[in-house]
């Protein structure tokens, strides 16, 4: 008989059935599940539902970080109103502004463990491959039913294999991969699908830089993205972690409806042109272009590695541009203010600002004019993503970003890295 | 048999342009939110569609974000179908749970126009469109219990009311 893929072990697991196949429709019941500053408007659809209160508020977390904080009034009751069911129903997972991305915030607190399945009222949940958690993200009306019953249906998706071969070259990263590959297949190529990643080039990537690699997969149409997790997982979450876990892996016979290689020791570095993420080409055939913008942030590329590669770049150099910095938390603010990374980004010129999404969805804090182009470390540069539909966006990593926020236009960062 | 009229869009349509970011935590009334369907992709469809009218799209609709408001945007003015060559995996979801039928169905947006109209038959599972029929997919027995009783929440209402009698 043909082996199994990750996801139909993790789903079979959280759905409590012997075995599951692609196809199958299962009644699933996650482990964690999540919400940000949608947790007011779930509460008002599980108002309507009739439930008496939250099933399981022991497997909940909330984290306000879409907009943060708070830039109107409608925001601040907006939050107010979550804190308040926050403390009605009980919900001891509950982390105030500033603490951070609901993504790397959950990451960093070893909510979630391998082999686990995670539910999340964000489309970015693919983000818990990286630790070899199941991570999909769900609509609103989702979360309020996960929240009345602790269950919901999924179909378990085809699984499509990406081996990864090689080292990246100096200056190159996962976010180059991520977006080689969805440039390659379409913002289409991984749809309705679970994005397994092997290979001998994931344990030579930090684990900052493993989580872009399934975050970035939401840009490909992907239900959940994999990553085998090894002993620097394990110990990444063995400080935080309250319960035991059993990582699952998939069978070397199981069956892939899509199977694929890249050998990243020969990647470049890459860029996003508007307005998809899957507009991509080599970097090179975009530098010289002015953007008014640069932004390093958000649960794609705000870890303490990207703004170690940010400071790296623009040690002993000005920007050019405006340079706006959010780290993804604030564990990730505080190390790397000990370590020196903000003290130079300052230097360079740029401006530091609270842990959360920023202007990533056009809420606030960097929020371009019309006719503006920004280079981003995001995820989503569709048209009006940053709040008007005429304003440019571009993606990138956080060398290429750093390297652009010098030049005042999209820049080569190895040409400043040593 | 029913009679639409079809809007008609390309491919890769993603969640910002049917329904914007920048209004996700501020706006909450069903007219609030309908107000602002497509505003990014088609400032004519708001004030133009009917009740009744039906998209028609090609591959990828609903790409992007997993917000809801991308669906009940739609819902609001009183689109029933949404028919295209493919969907994103949360937007079909959300469709379901929202009770608004999402039709995958291949050719039909290369033989329509913005303003025709376009005949369903939900019983047979066909659509008549400039003298062809596309056949529409069966969907499972459990998704299909969601659609029937016009979403998620009207089912877990039923479910709970139950419970609580």
């Amino acid at each position: 008989m043909t082996g199994y893929t990750f996801v139909e072990k993790a789903l079979a697991r959280a759905a409590g059935a012997s075995g599951a196949r692609a196809g199958d429709i299962l009644d699933v019941t996650p482990d964690v599940i999540f919400s940000h500053d949608n947790s007011a408007a779930i509460r008002r659809i599980f108002e309507k539902i009739g439930a008496p209160r939250i099933a399981h508020p022991e497997r909940v977390a909330i984290t306000l970080d879409h907009a943060v904080p708070a830039p109107t009034t409608q925001h601040a009751q907006n939050h107010a109103e979550i804190r308040q069911w926050v403390r009605e129903q009980g919900i001891r997972h509950f982390f105030e502004v500033g603490r951070g991305i609901c993504h790397q915030v959950i990451s960093e607190e070893a909510l979630v463990l391998p082999g686990e399945t995670i539910l999340g009222a964000d489309s970015h949940s693919t983000h818990f491959g990286w630790l070899g958690a199941f991570g999909m993200g769900v609509g609103r009306t989702e979360m309020a039913a996960l929240w009345a019953t602790g269950m919901l249906w999924i179909r378990v998706p085809d699984a499509m294999r990406v081996t990864l071969t090689g080292r990246l070259p100096f200056g190159v990263t996962a976010k180059d991969i991520a977006l080689r590959i969805i440039g390659d297949r379409g913002a289409d190529g991984g749809q309705y699908r679970s994005v397994e990643f092997l290979g001998d080039a994931l344990a030579s990537l930090s684990l900052d830089e493993r989580a872009v690699l399934p975050n970035m997969m939401a840009e490909f149409g992907a239900m959940s993205a994999y990553l085998p997790p090894d002993q620097a997982v394990f110990d990444y979450l063995e400080t935080n972690r309250t319960r035991d876990y059993t990582p699952l892996y998939p069978d070397a016979d199981a069956h892939y409806a899509d199977d694929s290689a890249l050998d990243v020791s020969l990647l470049e570095p890459q860029i996003a042109l508007p307005h998809s993420p899957d507009n991509v080409v080599t970097l090179s055939r975009a530098v010289g272009q002015p953007v008014q913008q640069a932004f390093i942030g958000t649960c794609t590329n705000g870890r303490l590695e990207d703004l170690c590669a940010a400071a790296a770049v623009l040690r002993g150099h000005k920007v050019h541009c405006r340079l706006i910095v959010i780290p993804a938390s604030a564990q990730v603010l505080l190390e790397a203010t000990r370590r020196g990374y903000i003290e130079t980004l300052l230097e360079a010129g740029a401006t530091i600002t609270t842990p959360g999404c920023g202007p990533c969805m056009g809420n606030h804090m960097g929020v371009p004019a019309p006719n503006e182009a920004t280079i981003s470390s995001g995820n989503r540069n569709f048209r009006g993503r940053m709040g008007t539909p005429d304003a440019p966006v571009y993606l990138a990593s956080p060398y290429v970003v750093a390297a652009s926020a010098i030049r005042g236009a999209i820049a080569d960062p190895r040409e400043f890295l040593s | 048999m029913s009679e639409h009229r079809v809007w008609v869009y390309g491919d890769h349509v993603n969640t910002d342009v049917i329904f914007p970011g920048k209004y996700t935590y501020t706006l909450k009334t069903p007219d609030e939110i309908a107000a602002h369907a497509l505003e990014d992709l088609d400032p004519a469809f708001a004030v133009g569609v009917q009740p009744g009218d039906v998209i028609v799209a090609g591959r990828n609709w609903g790409c992007g974000s997993s917000r809801e408001q991308a669906v009940t945007a739609l819902k609001y003015v009183g689109v029933p179908v949404l028919i295209a060559e493919s969907f994103s995996g949360l937007y079909f979801r959300n469709c379901i749970n929202q009770g608004i039928l999402p039709v995958v169905c291949s050719g039909l947006r290369d033989v329509v126009r913005t303003g025709d109209t376009i005949m369903i038959d939900r019983l047979s599972g066909e659509i008549h469109a400039a003298g062809q029929v596309f056949a529409m997919p069966t969907l499972s027995p459990s998704v299909q219990a969601i659609l029937d009783a016009g979403g998620l929440v009207p089912m877990l209402q039923r479910r709970f009311g139950e419970s609580a009698r």
